[in-house]
């Protein structure tokens, strides 16, 4: 039951966001003590089996340490060849079907129409009293207006503008990395990158870049959500900052806009430009539906891609050698790189209707996860798809941005982010090495690094 | 046999022989036009494969689906001739035809 959007809608234009999020925390942890309603799971990692170990109908995919353990590959591809649409009863997010062959994936992704992206798109729900409403989970036609609103500020002609702003701060980034010695690239290279360009497309003041990057991994890491490690304490604590700090900013840029002003290209300012969504102070669960969507969908993605691009090149580094012979490369490395990491793994639908899908019934009302990670290495599909190339003919064809109406959004700017880094990266460095295992994130959802130790040696001419 | 001309952002044009009954996705890219991703392969599932057909031959491109209008409506870059190649079935009918690539896929 989600307890905090009506009471917020209501009181919405006369009460701040935070404060509301605030009695909606203390009502929820009422609620918990009192009438002992239902809690987080608590995820306990422990030793993954060998897929071949089990049977069939209890492989469950949803495990959050499936890709801390690097035993993906195995469990997918055991799916893939003996039950593509797979039945799990009873994970700890409930019963869900698990679609793992690249041409059902395109199938299911493509037909809102027979699979809806509402209420969310994580395997398991939002925590209590704090279900955020975000395009990525609405269907048409109210999905397209509060798209249409924001796309422009990824838009490539925007991103034309702030090319140049990008490739200055992988400079800076880059130019004041230790050379020789080991340091933390998820730190001081993934994360800074990414928390620079959040900044700017939220106009946030710069120097409190971090922030973001903070909110954004504790609003994907809700245990109910995708099985990782925060707390539904630091999860309202955040939600009432996140609305504090950005009903600020957005009061700052409708007084400068109310002055005459003219708005810049920030997510923000375009939000107020728009008929949709110029209200949208007004509706909170919309409005920070919309900034978490942006943050989430900013950070953890591209982060990951910067660390995992380094990480696959040290284990095909003959792959690194062609690349430095032929840096023009690089932007279909770059597909490349999105489609090996695939840094979202899935995400999920609910069937409308009983929908046929490769020999199996899906019944209306179940639960459908697309595994990206899954199709992104179906051998039906891909030519060697655990072989890294950095010259793959059609690299372009992964499903890490997903098909159709939900298609990434950001893709453009992703690539961008992607391309300067490594355009940056070959003009300095001979090699980046990874000089200890790294670590992984804690989720079913976000494939990522918590950090990864590297040395990098500076080009010698 | 006629050609349809593929003109660039920068203005650059591209005569391709037409080829009854291949989408104007296809055709681009196996002539080598520059500007066409077409990631999706062709599904309308991406709208990487954005075209502006010229005013005065739009009515000879075909009908579009409401598929098509949702994903045309993702990008930034549409006009009011835009459409999807891949979902255009080329004809003898289109000889002549001028067709325009946007400044980006989205």
């Amino acid at each position: 039951m989600n307890i905090l959007s009506p009471v917020i809608e209501k009181s919405a234009a006369l009460i701040p966001i935070h404060l509301q999020i605030k009695s909606a925390h203390i009502l929820q942890k009422v609620k918990q003590c009192v009438i002992k309603s239902k809690s987080a799971p608590v995820f306990i990692e422990t030793l993954i089996p060998d897929v071949t170990s089990l049977a069939l109908e209890d492989i469950d995919v949803s495990n959050p340490f499936l890709f801390r353990q690097n035993r993906w590959q195995s469990y997918f591809k055991r799916l893939r060849d003996e039950c593509p649409v797979h039945y799990q009863k009873n994970s700890p997010f409930g019963p869900f079907w698990s679609i793992t062959r690249y041409e059902d994936i395109m199938f299911v992704d493509k037909h809102h129409d027979l699979f809806s992206a509402e209420p969310i798109i994580s395997i398991g729900g939002q925590p209590e009293g704090l279900a955020i409403e975000t395009f990525i989970a609405m269907d048409p036609p109210k999905h397209e207006r509060q798209r249409q609103a924001v796309q422009g500020v990824v838009a490539p002609k925007n991103l034309k503008e702030m090319e140049s702003l990008i490739r200055a701060r992988a400079e800076d980034v880059l130019n004041n990395l230790p050379i020789g010695e080991p340091f933390d690239w998820v730190q001081e290279v993934s994360i800074e990158l990414t928390s620079r360009m959040l900044a700017t497309l939220f106009d946030f003041p710069y120097e409190e870049r971090h922030k973001l990057a903070y909110w954004s991994d504790v609003a994907a890491s809700s245990p109910e959500s995708t099985g990782g490690t925060g707390s539904i304490d630091e999860s309202f604590r955040v939600a009432a900052q996140v609305a504090k700090e950005f009903s600020q900013l957005w009061h700052d840029k409708e007084a400068k806009k109310a002055a005459g002003e003219v708005l810049g290209f920030d997510l923000i300012s375009l939000l107020l430009a728009n008929e949709h969504t110029k209200d949208l102070i007004n509706r909170p669960m919309e409005f920070l539906g919309n900034i978490v969507l942006l943050l989430v969908g900013g950070n953890d993605t591209t982060r990951n891609s910067m660390t995992g691009g380094v990480h696959v090149l040290n284990q095909f580094p003959e792959e690194f050698v062609k690349l430095k012979n032929d840096p023009g490369l690089i932007p279909n490395m770059v597909s490349e790189i999105i489609r090996w990491q695939t840094p979202l793994a899935y995400m999920r639908r609910v069937a409308k209707q009983d929908v046929q899908l490769n020999g199996q019934t899906i019944k209306q009302g179940d639960k459908v996860v697309m595994w990206y990670v899954s199709g992104n290495r179906d051998e039906r599909a891909i030519d060697l798809p655990n072989q890294f190339m950095v010259d793959r003919k059609n690299a372009r064809k992964h499903l890490s941005f997903g098909f159709g109406v939900h298609r990434c959004m950001g893709n453009r700017l992703a690539e961008m982010q992607l391309r300067i880094l490594w355009e940056e990266l070959l003009k300095r460095f001979e090699h980046i090495e990874v000089v200890d295992s790294p670590q992984f994130v804690q989720s079913n959802f976000i494939k990522g690094y918590t950090k990864m130790m590297v040395k990098v040696t500076a080009k010698t001419s | 046999m006629g050609h349809i001309t593929f003109i660039e952002h920068n203005g650059n044009q591209h005569p391709v022989d037409i080829e009854v009954g291949k989408s104007l996705m296809k055709l681009a890219i196996e002539n080598a036009v520059p500007g066409i991703d077409a990631d999706c392969g062709g599904q309308c599932a991406c709208g990487t494969c954005h075209v502006i057909i010229d005013d005065n031959w739009f009515s000879n491109a075909g009908n579009i689906t409401e598929e098509e209008t949702l994903i045309l409506d993702m990008t930034p870059e549409k006009a009011d001739t835009s459409r999807l190649s891949c979902q255009i079935s080329t004809t003898e009918a289109m000889d002549g035809m001028l067709v325009r690539l946007p400044e980006f896929q989205m």
